[in-house]
């Protein structure tokens, strides 16, 4: 765990209500190696989703840098910045975000849609990913059949269906019940250790927290502090 | 027993309009099944409130509909402009065309320099055996009526027939077709305007002809006479007089001056004439009757375009509500372009489909409707370059009801959707 893959510098985010500037990040920097698994922790307001955002390029910073694989993404157009978002990133989103009226396979097949595969090709790596979690009984079913951790492990297929780089979590277990949050953890941990997905957790869950290697304390939009997990 | 029936009947239209609608849609689905994936998550999209989408296509192919029956009735109330010809005049009484000229004035308008031939026509006010099967009848002089009107067009040998008997007549064949009149059958035809000399209102004459107007514009539906006979059959004092004469003149370009040579001919005569052309005869006869045509019009036209803004409201609503799965598809990698393209795609469908099938329905409607109403509007049918007009209205209202939410879906910035979900 030595290359970096994410670079972070300097970032700032200011939102502008009115007259009224709120600084979310301030000149935060850093630096996540390839394979890592880092869970971003903070209160409310601390800037961690806006930094998830912002890493996963569907939000721009207004200072800083942010290279991702040796890439700065901070400076690509929305067209580029589109593109690549569908080659490096995966999004695993707390609520889920399943199309509800698609199939659990429809969904996954989704991302692949931007890739030049045919139809078959598709279908056959979009049950691949869902074996992978091990949803392989579950092509057909739709979002409102599958139960909350299924419905987040079809989240979690979805995202790593065109194995990107990297993984973004928001919250992947903060609308499920424990054991349902326990296997999703497993999930996203033998994804970082078998496949070597670089992962970047936000979470308020200690319990999830552990589970990463690092865990990465954000307070006012600044860098608090920086722990290994005790796993 | 008859609340019953009054039910069943109910059942059955909502059945009937359920299966008019539901065809469109299956069709929509059809299409975005064969498009694969891409197909399916507008297919999701659409299909998501099914009742909302089932509507709002049932809007849209309403809205066409009225938009076919209305282009068939606006045609209807402007054929005869459409149908006269620019080389032909009508002379008719100054003052207006029900008062009637002399027969005599035939031979002195065809001595008139650029006259080419003239015919003479009159009002009947016909009906076959009740006064509500009126028929357009025109005593008329037969051989000069079919010279100067080539478009309506006669078998030879009926002709011949036509032109050897005296109680003979001819008769456009939507008229023979709708009561069943058949070449050499006796036909009692009633005016109420005239009575014969032994006071009878009725001409018993042969079927000898059916002419057919060589396009859809020409009246299928008049009915023409002897004029010979017409008269000896008339009391004495109301003989020797017709309703108005049609003039063809040699040179189109000549027209006015020709008209206003007949016109100089009966100046200061107890009968002066109008003469004009007969197109603008035929628009200032469509004018009088016209402004029942603009209040439908303005009516269909208003009702309209109300349903097309509340369709497009509707499509605009269903966008709104996607928006947090407009920022995840985003956020998968999906360009702005490429998710503005989605919910384009989904309003052109709607209204291409939908309205394609309301004009196909206005077709079959004036199909159907068209034999019942064609004693009243001949020329009832849907005019070629209103389908295309209908078509580009079909694009059209589409990208404009998705204007809006598909501008919202490009400018859409997913951070801010994905926080507000």
């Amino acid at each position: 765990m030595s290359e970096s893959l994410v670079e972070i510098n300097a970032v700032s985010k200011i939102y502008k209500r009115g007259a009224e500037r709120l600084t979310v990040l301030d000149k935060l920097s850093l630096s996540v190696p390839r394979g890592d698994f880092v869970a971003l922790m903070g209160p409310s307001g601390s800037g961690k989703t806006t930094l998830l955002n912002l890493i996963g390029g569907i939000d721009r910073p207004d200072g800083g840098s942010i290279v991702v694989s040796d890439r700065r993404i901070d400076k690509l157009s929305d067209r580029a910045l589109a593109h690549w978002r569908s080659r490096h990133v995966g999004f695993v989103f707390q609520m889920f975000n399943l199309l509800p009226v698609l199939t659990a396979e429809r969904n996954v097949e989704l991302p692949l849609l931007l890739t030049g595969m045919n139809g078959r090709q598709r279908r056959e790596r979009a049950r691949t990913a869902l074996s992978l979690v091990g949803l392989q009984d579950r092509f057909t079913h739709k979002p409102a059949q599958l139960s909350g951790g299924q419905e987040q492990r079809v989240g979690i297929a979805r995202a790593i269906v065109t194995d990107p780089e990297i993984l973004l979590c928001d919250e992947p277990t903060g609308d499920l019940d424990r054991q349902s949050g326990d296997e999703v953890l497993d999930l996203l941990v033998a994804l970082n250790e078998s496949q070597g997905k670089t992962i970047i957790m936000v979470t308020h869950d200690p319990v999830a927290a552990e589970r990463a290697k690092r865990i990465v304390h954000l307070d006012k939009g600044r860098l608090s502090s920086v722990s290994e997990a005790a796993a | 027993m008859s609340v019953v029936y009054a039910l069943l009947g109910l059942l059955a239209v909502i059945a009937l309009i359920t299966l008019l609608i539901g065809i469109p849609v299956f069709v929509i689905w059809l299409i975005l099944k064969s498009f694969g994936a891409r197909g399916e998550v507008i297919n999701a999209s659409l299909f998501r409130k099914k009742t909302r989408t089932f509507l709002t296509v049932g809007s849209i192919m309403l809205a066409f509909l009225m938009f076919g029956l209305l282009s068939a009735l606006g045609k209807a109330f402007t054929a005869g402009v459409d149908l006269a010809g620019q080389d032909r005049l009508l002379t008719r009484h100054k003052v207006t065309w029900i008062q009637l000229l002399p027969v005599s004035y035939l031979n002195r308008i065809a001595t008139v320099d650029g006259v080419a031939d003239v015919t003479h026509q009159t009002w009947f006010g016909g009906y076959y055996k009740e006064p509500r099967n009126f028929v357009a009848v025109i005593p008329s002089d037969i051989e000069s009526t079919f010279r100067i009107y080539p478009e309506l067009e006669i078998p030879p040998e009926q002709y011949e027939a036509l032109i050897a008997d005296r109680t003979g007549f001819a008769a456009g064949y939507a008229v023979a077709e709708k009561y069943g009149w058949q070449v050499g059958d006796r036909v009692p035809i009633r005016s109420e305007i005239y009575r014969r000399a032994d006071g009878g209102d009725t001409w018993e004459m042969t079927l000898q002809a059916i002419y057919r107007p060589r396009d859809d514009l020409g009246d299928p539906t008049s009915v023409f006479f002897h004029n010979d006979f017409f008269n000896e059959t008339l009391p004495e004092g109301a003989q020797d007089q017709v309703g108005w004469y049609i003039v063809k003149v040699e040179d189109p370009d000549n027209a006015a001056a020709v008209a206003e040579a007949i016109d100089e001919l009966f100046a200061n005569s107890p009968v002066e004439t109008k003469t004009e052309t007969e197109k603008a005869f035929a628009a200032g006869f469509a004018n009088q009757v016209g402004n029942v045509g603009k209040i439908v019009t303005a009516v269909i036209a208003a009702v309209f375009f109300t349903m097309l803004l509340v369709t497009a409201n509707t499509m605009g609503q269903s966008v709104r509500e996607r928006t947090n799965e407009l920022a995840v598809l985003k956020t998968l990698g999906f360009t702005n372009t490429g998710v503005t393209w989605f919910v384009l795609a989904e309003a052109l469908l709607i209204a291409v489909v939908g309205g394609l099938a309301g004009i196909g329905l206005a077709y079959l409607s004036i199909i159907v409707l068209g034999d019942q109403l064609r004693q009243y509007l001949p020329v009832f049918f849907l005019p070629g370059r209103d389908v295309l007009i209908g078509i580009a209205l079909m694009f059209g209202f589409g990208l404009v009801a998705s204007a809006l939410p598909a501008t919202q879906a490009l400018r859409l910035q997913v951070a801010d959707a994905l926080r507000r979900a």
